[in-house]
This record gives C-alpha cells, sequence and structure tokens, in this order.
C-alpha cells in the first residue's frame, strides 16, 4: 500500500494513480459509448443521449489530460525499471504518444461536433466555446480524423496494457505496482 | 352623358381607394430570406432552416393596419445539416410530410405599433393542426428593399411534433422558435 500523495523515486504517487486510473475509466467508457451510439441506426432520443454523454466524457478526459500533464511536468515519473535499451525507448515514446493522444483524440472530437453545427454544452448546463462555425467542408475530414486517431489510440493503449501484462507476469519486476494504490 | 362621366369618375375614385386600401403584394426574394426554427438539444440551441418556402406579404408603411402576410413552407426542406436527421424529421413522429407536407402561416390581423413595429396575429398550421398565434414583426428598409423580421415562440408538442419517444423534453425541448427574415421589393 503506498500513501504517498507525491512521487517517490520509484514509485507513482496517488495523485498521479487517481488521475490515470480516471482517465482510464473515462477513455474506456467513452469509447464504448462512441461505439455504441455511432450504430445505433438513424436516431433516437438514446442516440442524442449517448452522443450528449460522448462529448461530456470526452471534455472530461480532455481537462483531466491537462492535469495530468502539469503534474507530471511538475512531479515528474519514477525512473524506469531495468530493461533493455529499446524497451526504454519504446515506453517513452508510447507514453509521449498518449499524453499526445489524450489532447488530439477529444480535441477532434470537440471541433467534429462544432464543424456539425452542435456546440457542446457540458452537462446540458455549460456552454463550452464555440471556436468555429458549423462547416459542412470539415465536418467530415474531422469525423474521419476522430476516427483515425481513436484507432491510433487504441492501438496503443492494447500494447500499453500487454506490456504491463508482461511486465508483472513474465519480467515479474514490479513495474505495474507503482502505478496501484 | 353627363350622369355616365359622374359614374366613370365614381367608379375610378372607387378603384382607386380599394387600390390604397389593398396594397399591392410585394416581391419577396426567396434566396436572401430564411425561415429557421431554433430548438434545444439536451441543453444545445441548434438552427435549422427551411430550405424552400413562399410568402406573400401585403404591405404599405402608410397603412400598415392594412397589411397582409401569409407564408407557406415546404416541409422536406428543413435541413438540419446531417442526411439522417433530415429524413427523420420527415416520419410520421415528427412532421409526417408524407400527409402534411406544407405548414403555412396566414394573418388575421396587423396593426402597426410605432415606426417600423407591426404587431401581427394569425394562424399557424403545422402537422394539420391550426393554432392562433401573435408575435412582434420589424420592418426595416435598405434602399428599395423592406427587410420583414421577427421571432415566434411555439410548442412543438401543441403540433404533436416528436411524438411517442420523442415526447421527452429532457432530449429535445418543448419550446422552438421559429425565426424569419423576409427580404421584400415593391
Amino acid at each position: 500500500m503506498n500513501n504517498d500523495v507525491l512521487e517517490t523515486p520509484s514509485r507513482y504517487g496517488l495523485i498521479a494513480i487517481l488521475l490515470h486510473w480516471l482517465v482510464a475509466v473515462l477513455i474506456g467508457a467513452a469509447f464504448v459509448l462512441g461505439v455504441v451510439m455511432v450504430d445505433i441506426p438513424g436516431l433516437t432520443p438514446t442516440k442524442l443521449r449517448y452522443f450528449s454523454w460522448h462529448k461530456w466524457l470526452g471534455v472530461t478526459v480532455l481537462a483531466l489530460a491537462a492535469l495530468r500533464l502539469l503534474w507530471r511536468l511538475w512531479r515528474g515519473a519514477p525512473a524506469p525499471v531495468p530493461m533493455p535499451l529499446w524497451q526504454q525507448r519504446a515506453s517513452a515514446a508510447g507514453h509521449a504518444l498518449l499524453y499526445v493522444l489524450m489532447f488530439a483524440v477529444p480535441l477532434s472530437g470537440y471541433f467534429y461536433s462544432l464543424a456539425a453545427g452542435v456546440p457542446v454544452v457540458y452537462m446540458g448546463l455549460w456552454p463550452l466555446p464555440v471556436l468555429m462555425e458549423a462547416d459542412p467542408v470539415l465536418k467530415p475530414i474531422l469525423k474521419a480524423l476522430h476516427e483515425a486517431l481513436t484507432n491510433v489510440m487504441l492501438t496503443i493503449i492494447i500494447v500499453h496494457i500487454l506490456a504491463a501484462l508482461k511486465h508483472q507476469f513474465i519480467d515479474r519486476d514490479g513495474t505495474l505496482k507503482r502505478i496501484l494504490p | 352623358m353627363r350622369t355616365s362621366t359622374i359614374l366613370n369618375i365614381l367608379v375610378l375614385l372607387l378603384a382607386a381607394s380599394i387600390e390604397t386600401a389593398w396594397a399591392t403584394p410585394l416581391k419577396i426574394d426567396t434566396a436572401k430570406s430564411t425561415v429557421s426554427a431554433v430548438f434545444k438539444q439536451i441543453g444545445v440551441a441548434v438552427e435549422s432552416r427551411f430550405m424552400k418556402f413562399g410568402a406573400q406579404i401585403d404591405f404599405d408603411a402608410t397603412s400598415p393596419d392594412a397589411s397582409k402576410a401569409s407564408v407557406d413552407i415546404d416541409i422536406a426542406s428543413f435541413d438540419l445539416g446531417d442526411p439522417d436527421y433530415n429524413r427523420e424529421v420527415l416520419k410520421k413522429e415528427w412532421f409526417n410530410a408524407a400527409q402534411f407536407p406544407k405548414a403555412s402561416f396566414t394573418s388575421t390581423k396587423i396593426r402597426g405599433n410605432g415606426p417600423g413595429k407591426l404587431e401581427v396575429s394569425g394562424k399557424l398550421t403545422i402537422k394539420g393542426k391550426s393554432i392562433d398565434v401573435s408575435f412582434p414583426m420589424t420592418v426595416k428598409k435598405e434602399g428599395a428593399v423592406q427587410i420583414f423580421e421577427g421571432s415566434l415562440p411555439i410548442r412543438r408538442l401543441a403540433f404533436n411534433i416528436g411524438d411517442g419517444e420523442w415526447k421527452d423534453t429532457s432530449v429535445v425541448a418543448d419550446e422552438v422558435v421559429i425565426r424569419f427574415r423576409v427580404f421584400a421589393k415593391p
């Protein structure tokens, strides 16, 4: 059990751990909801509800990603466990890409929604900035971009999970424990 | 001879008075004019246009109370910016466009309400249902062009627009504002 709020040389602190798992759950929920909602044929109240929830989840991920980035820049990360250099490099690149995608995926969705002429009203209560007008030309481009970025993110997340499991069950080097409370 | 001249003058005078009482209809610039509906979808205000409509306006600024207006809207031309949505709103639960292809407004009374301001009363018919409405309208002159502008809040459920599961006003709000801006020339 780790009771440190801040990072130690070998472990993440509680704040980073909480943010990591919160964002993980929200990304998972947003992804499942996104896949389900686009599969609903035609237009139904449920579909509209799911679209709204999906957008609210995405905006929440975006805000938490900003917090995570600031925290990471301030606190850094514990030193990696000993592993071959190529794995260290792949790990660093993978994590950097995940940070980029935590911003890029929600932002592409946000702008897609604006291009479609449906600005995001967070939780149905707070209108978020309308940074561009409805744009029928950009709409399909941003849709494709949002989907492509999501697919890249899904791939990296799968590799991220497989790597964590490899460290846990094959290397048994305690990597996973560092991000568990 | 004398009597027929007097009669002729009387007929001419009568014709002239009819002419002023019934102002000539204005020519509507449908390319510039817009009619749209603003509705809230889970808190998000969305404005969608009816791309095809016709309007007839008889208006003379010197006798605004003699004005008349009627509008015919082609329901199938409602553009929500997405082909799926556009198909959906023509269905039975929404506009039932197959049975009710047109919505219309016909004024029953127009009253001048100060310069450039009119108070319009009339019948609004959507999905076969007529409701008496009244709303303020402004008129503005830009050169030869007159611009009539206004908005009219309605309740969609009063017209059975969005029946069945769409009755849920937490998804699509009951209040809808019809907005119009009509460009007309004599």
